[in-house]
């Protein structure tokens, strides 16, 4: 029982298990960087330009730049849930490829946080690409959005945590449709991405206040706007507590598993 | 030095012991066989010693490590051939090899030269660009098998290697076992089938419930636990001839439509038999398998 709890102890051989994924993601990187752009993009676009033409500015900037923060976010999201759960529930259950890896003079945690670093840095791209397409088009006005780099890996970071989880308990692929359908879609509408949270009543905001999303959303926004975001370490401060305590608890869950 | 040394070993799974005291300890060079019906508690056995799990009570050094404390030392100079195979699908053949000598940590030049041996060991020379998916069954368990050498292990482990195969595979399989003997590395396998364990352990454990229940080479097991001679009667008319001629042998038992006749001396059964020309009979010199159904029983294990 002790050693459930233990705390991670990890060697460099978690590189070869981020190097692993990335190896099989080479092979695929065109489909797969499409998909994890294209989706994002096409809402950005048509629900920024399309939407945003009836609308005035939202909090002094156009919609579509409103759209474009909360999009790097919510494509960080999107790719760090799917890559977390679908892909990962994939190599640890189906392919059996960590068994194949706890083979090798491997540990489990040294697996499970290569996972979790590994869906960070794929999260880390999709936000990237799209915060890249959104400086092309115009709608980032300062190079303080620079900042939003180590943000979005922070952000991919927490949600690959939280997405293991799902994938420690998983007994199958359907059981991530409540994952998604009860916190990736609610975060969707509730955190700033598509609207201001101050649109929502009282009860919906006060939950927002405690969803790893609106806090990235709180801080990538003022960054593209070119101003200083408030409350900065309280918002990355709730961004780390989620990243922590997810991988934390993935990796009791992980042990739990497949190490009893 | 004992490459693998297990004493008082004990897993339980929701209050039902499913290693129940295991001791062994093998020698440099043999081949050990852990034998036993399904749910016996070998594969636990073996993920105990690879220290995957946690045993409750006992003791495990293996490589000169303590397992599980050490696990991940000892694990650098072993190799695992796993009951379902693991290859990686994302992968082709020499991919597989490649990224497995990664997880051991070692480098590009390192690996890259022992591939092609690897390879050739494996019977599949020519094929390092296909993909897992395009391989037999017998060309993945050998590729398997290659790639459980990537790091040149001491000591390798085998859980049920030629389960699934066709008898030409499981052939072929038993060749490279018996080259890497002969190269000097000690082999640890789990297995059911009885020609297998025969013809390639040096000694064997009988487990059942956890236990084991019998220890020694198969000729010694064989010797120490049966008749030598087996007269096995077939047919409908088996069992009303085996209650008059009970007497000629030392041990009689039925399993459905067959009589197993144990004897020291099995000529005046067969003398019997030649006058029911409505029976068949097989007349045979008793093997592990005898010894296996006799210790474990007849009745299935699920």
């Amino acid at each position: 029982m002790r050693r459930l709890f233990r705390l991670p102890s990890v060697s460099k051989r978690l590189l070869y298990v981020w190097l692993r994924n990335q190896l099989v993601w080479r092979k695929l990187a065109l489909p797969s960087a499409l998909g994890n752009l294209a989706d994002p993009m096409l809402y950005m676009l048509g629900l920024g330009y399309g939407l945003g033409s009836m609308l005035p500015t939202v909090n002094g900037t156009s919609y579509v730049a409103f759209l474009a923060a909360g999009t790097v976010c919510s494509s960080t999201m999107m790719t760090a849930s799917f890559e977390a759960m679908y892909s990962g529930f994939s190599r640890m259950h189906v392919q059996k490829t960590w068994d194949a890896i706890l083979n090798a003079p491997v540990t489990l945690d040294d697996v499970l946080l290569g996972e979790a670093i590994w869906t960070a840095s794929k999260a880390f791209l999709s936000g990237a690409s799209v915060l890249l397409v959104a400086a092309a088009l115009g709608l980032v006005q300062s190079a303080l959005a620079l900042w939003l780099l180590p943000l979005v890996f922070l952000v991919g970071l927490a949600f690959a945590g939280m997405g293991l989880i799902m994938t420690t308990l998983s007994p199958s692929y359907d059981f991530f449709m409540y994952y998604f359908t009860l916190f990736i879609t609610p975060m969707m509408l509730t955190c700033g991405v598509f609207f201001p949270t101050s649109q929502l009543p009282v009860w919906a905001q006060a939950t927002a206040t405690v969803l790893p999303l609106t806090h990235a959303v709180s801080i990538a926004r003022p960054l593209m706007n070119g101003t200083v975001p408030e409350h900065v370490l309280m918002h990355v401060s709730v961004l780390a507590l989620y990243a922590v305590a997810s991988c934390y608890i993935a990796l009791v869950l992980a042990r739990r598993r497949l190490l009893t | 030095m004992s490459q693998l040394h297990v004493r008082g070993l004990r897993k339980a799974y929701d209050g039902r012991e499913v290693v129940a005291g295991v001791d062994f300890e093998l020698r440099a060079g043999e081949c050990f066989g852990l034998l036993g019906p399904n749910g016996a508690g070998k594969t636990t056995t073996l993920r105990l010693c690879l220290g995957l799990t946690e045993p409750d009570a006992g003791e495990i050094t293996m490589m000169g490590h303590a397992v599980p404390r050490h696990a991940r030392e000892a694990r650098a100079r072993i190799g695992v051939v796993p009951q379902v195979d693991n290859l990686d699908p994302d992968f082709t053949v020499r991919e597989n090899l490649f990224m497995y000598g990664r997880y051991f940590g070692f480098s590009k030049k390192i690996i890259a030269p022992r591939i092609p041996e690897l390879l050739d060991f494996a019977g599949l020379t020519g094929r390092e660009h296909s993909r897992i998916q395009t391989l037999s069954g017998g060309m993945k368990r050998r590729l398997t098998l290659a790639r459980a050498l990537v790091n040149d292990p001491d000591l390798i482990f085998l859980d049920e290697p030629t389960t699934g195969l066709d008898p030409q595979a499981r052939h072929l399989i038993w060749e490279r076992l018996h080259r890497l003997l002969s190269d000097g590395k000690t082999i640890v396998l789990t297995t059911h089938f009885m020609d297998e364990a025969e013809r390639l352990c040096h000694r064997l454990a009988i487990l059942d419930q956890g236990r084991v229940i019998s220890e020694g080479a198969p000729r010694q097991l064989i010797e120490r636990h049966i008749e030598p001679q087996v007269v096995e009667v077939y047919g409908e008319g088996a069992q009303a001839w085996a209650r008059q001629s009970y007497r000629h042998a030392q041990r009689c038992e039925r399993s459905g439509e067959t009589i197993f006749c144990y004897a020291l001396d099995a000529d005046p059964i067969v003398h019997e038999l030649k006058r029911h020309p409505e029976l068949r009979y097989l007349h045979r010199p008793a093997n592990l398998e005898d010894v296996f159904l006799k210790l474990t029983g007849r009745e299935l294990r699920d």
